[in-house]
């Protein structure tokens, strides 16, 4: 019997269909995915970068609830025009401790990959309750629980211990500590014990006051907190930019 | 395949064999020539596309691409030559576009020129203004308005950058200043050390600085908490209320008000009401800085574009 290739088999057999073109399409993923895994390239070297604290890891959980990311990313691309206007192109470096990553493609307002410092504390909390008080012609939506709303501060040890399941490097034992000390340094280093998570947050949302109201712990400060850090660990003037095109 | 074959323009048709309403059948067309020759293209074009630019992973990196690099100059001005990639690529754009030099030629003659001379100079002025009202929208309008002059909901939070009365100097050099390394505009509370009848005097005697009409004893008594120890606000607004430009206080004698409401009150109560609300409060505000964001270029651009935007001094 001549051999034919009976495509007529696969488009009236529904199971088969299905299964082939999973099959197709996880070749593509995974050809595209899984060598990032062993890559030198992949993750740059850089000095800075270090495991979000409890308080901007709270702030990032509030951040994915209420879905900021359909209408921001946080991926600053290698072209000229968003040099300009935001900065430096993200790094791989920037969100390797990430989960999940806030990149994304979707921009209904502008990226937010270099947000951190560019506006005061006052600022964000007024545009986040009211953001048409500050930009009359924005179509952001108002948020004013987040103001009203207070902390959650008893699952954080929690969150942190899922995150180090994923490779997050937050300290359990005195041996990461120890590690992280040599790693980040040691302030950053108490910052990510496990053990001290929720006295650390508290701490640093008194320091910080970023809602600027200091008797009370809300959500804001956790946002605010988390926003003014974004794309600020990396000093830039520190690197060649050719020393950044090493590593793709 | 099925067997099934009918006639069409004269010519035997494979069909798929089914029959609906005893005589509706579906054709069982091969694709079209210039489908499978373009498939067949696209696959020719990958083949040529693997080589030319990085593609295949391999051991624990990657294959670079044959014949196809990108030079460009480093920091210490070297050459330096890499494998394709959009990084590289951004360099040399950044270096050699044609829109960059665009740019970078004017941007050199800025750098070279003093204030004075690209204030005289119409070209020089025109690239300013053009380029630091981009700047401008993409940084400190969220803050100042789009055009330096605030949303009316805004007031008192942010100053209003449009007009010529300044708290922290009109100049160009105090100006670049406040664009560099940012501002904190601080009055302390009064609230605590002055009980509300005090305060309601220093409203009226401010108020009568800017010539409105105040009561006359109680603004008197005003002026002794105002240039005496008690208040102390002489210390910063200076004892004829014109303000001082090293603290950024307020002038208090002109028709502008930053951050007490006044031009939003109807009566007069309103108006004693918003300035004795400032004093019983207090005042922070904070212009951020911006040389870790922004090159010594485009704040010069932007401090120029503010120069003209307000009354510059
Ligand atoms: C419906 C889409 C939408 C959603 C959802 C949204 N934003 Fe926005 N955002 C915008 C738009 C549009 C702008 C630009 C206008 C403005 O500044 O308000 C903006 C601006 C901003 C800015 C200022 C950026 C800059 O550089 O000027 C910040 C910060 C911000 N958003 C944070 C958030 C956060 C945090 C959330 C979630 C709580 C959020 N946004 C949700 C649309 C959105
Ligand atoms: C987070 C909000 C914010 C942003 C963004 C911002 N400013 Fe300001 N700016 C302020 C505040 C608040 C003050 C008043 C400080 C004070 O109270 O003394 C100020 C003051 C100023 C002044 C001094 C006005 C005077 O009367 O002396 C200038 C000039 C100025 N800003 C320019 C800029 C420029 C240019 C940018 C963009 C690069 C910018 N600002 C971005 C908040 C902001
Ligand atoms: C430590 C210095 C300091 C002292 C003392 C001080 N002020 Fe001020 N005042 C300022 C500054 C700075 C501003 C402008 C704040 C800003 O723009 O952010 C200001 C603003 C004001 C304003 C608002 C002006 C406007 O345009 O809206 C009023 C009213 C005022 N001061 C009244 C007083 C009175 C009355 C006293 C004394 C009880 C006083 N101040 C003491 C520094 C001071």
């Amino acid at each position: 019997m001549k051999f034919r290739f009976a495509h007529e088999s696969i488009e009236i057999n529904a199971g088969l269909l299905i299964g082939l073109t999973l099959l197709v399409i996880s070749i593509g993923g995974l050809v595209e995915i899984v060598p990032l895994f062993y890559i030198d390239e992949t993750i740059e070297e850089v000095e800075g970068v270090r495991p979000y604290t409890p308080l901007e890891q709270a702030g990032r959980d509030i951040y994915v609830r209420e879905g900021c990311y359909t209408c921001h990313s946080q991926m600053i691309r290698p072209f000229r025009d968003e040099l300009l206007r935001y900065g430096h192109y993200s790094l791989a470096a920037e969100s390797q401790y990430d989960h999940p990553f806030q990149w994304g493609s979707k921009r209904t307002g502008p990226d937010l990959a270099r947000v951190g410092e560019k506006y005061s504390n006052e600022w964000h909390v007024q545009h986040l309750e009211a953001p048409r008080s500050v930009v009359p012609e924005s179509i952001m939506p108002n948020y004013p629980w987040l103001s009203e709303t207070a902390l959650n501060t008893s699952d954080i040890e929690g969150k942190l211990r899922a995150l180090k399941m994923v490779g997050v490097p937050y300290s359990d034992t005195d041996e990461e500590y120890q590690a992280n000390v040599e790693r980040f340094g040691e302030e950053a280093a108490k910052m990510l014990d496990i053990h001290s998570a929720e006295k650390n947050l508290i701490a640093q949302a008194q320091a910080g006051n970023y809602d600027g109201d200091r008797s009370n712990l809300t959500e804001m400060d956790a946002m605010v907190a988390y926003l003014q850090l974004l794309g600020t660990l990396v000093d830039f003037s520190k690197y060649d930019e050719g020393y950044f095109a090493e590593f793709r | 395949m099925s067997d099934n074959n009918t006639q069409q323009q004269g010519k035997a048709v494979q069909t798929t064999g089914h029959a609906w309403d005893g005589d509706l059948q579906e054709f069982n067309n091969p694709l079209p020539r210039w489908w499978i020759w373009t498939f067949y293209a696209t696959i020719i074009f990958s083949l040529g596309y693997w080589i030319i630019y990085p593609t295949w992973p391999y051991a624990n990196t990657f294959t670079k691409g044959v014949g196809n690099t990108i030079t460009f100059q480093n920091s210490a001005g070297e050459e330096v030559t890499t494998h394709w990639n959009t990084r590289s690529l951004l360099i040399e754009d950044m270096q050699t576009g044609e829109e960059a030099l665009k740019q970078k030629a004017y941007l050199e003659k800025v750098n070279a020129a003093s204030y004075e001379e690209i204030l005289s100079d119409p070209d020089m002025m025109a690239f300013a203004n053009s380029m630091a009202k981009v700047v401008f929208a993409d940084n400190c309008a969220a803050c100042h308005g789009p055009g330096g002059d605030l949303p009316e909901q805004a007031f008192g939070l942010y100053p209003n950058v449009a007009d010529d009365a300044w708290l922290w100097g009109g100049t160009t050099t105090e100006i670049e200043q406040t664009i560099t390394h940012g501002r904190n505009g601080f009055m302390p509370a009064f609230g605590k050390s002055l009980n509300d009848e005090k305060l309601e005097q220093l409203a009226n005697y401010v108020l009568g600085l800017s010539g409105h009409s105040v009561e006359t004893d109680k603004a008197a008594a005003g002026q002794k908490i105002f240039q005496g120890q008690e208040g102390g606000c002489y210390y910063c607004h200076g004892t004829d209320g014109t303000g001082l430009k090293s603290q950024g206080a307020a002038n208090l004698t002109d028709a502008v008000w930053t951050v007490a409401n006044v031009p939003g009150a109807v009566k007069e109560e309103g108006k004693v009401a918003a300035v004795k609300s400032v004093i019983k409060n207090g005042i922070t505000r904070q212009m951020p800085q911006w040389k870790s964001r922004l090159g010594v270029e485009q704040i010069k651009l932007l401090t120029l574009y503010v120069h003209e935007l307000g009354g510059g001094e």
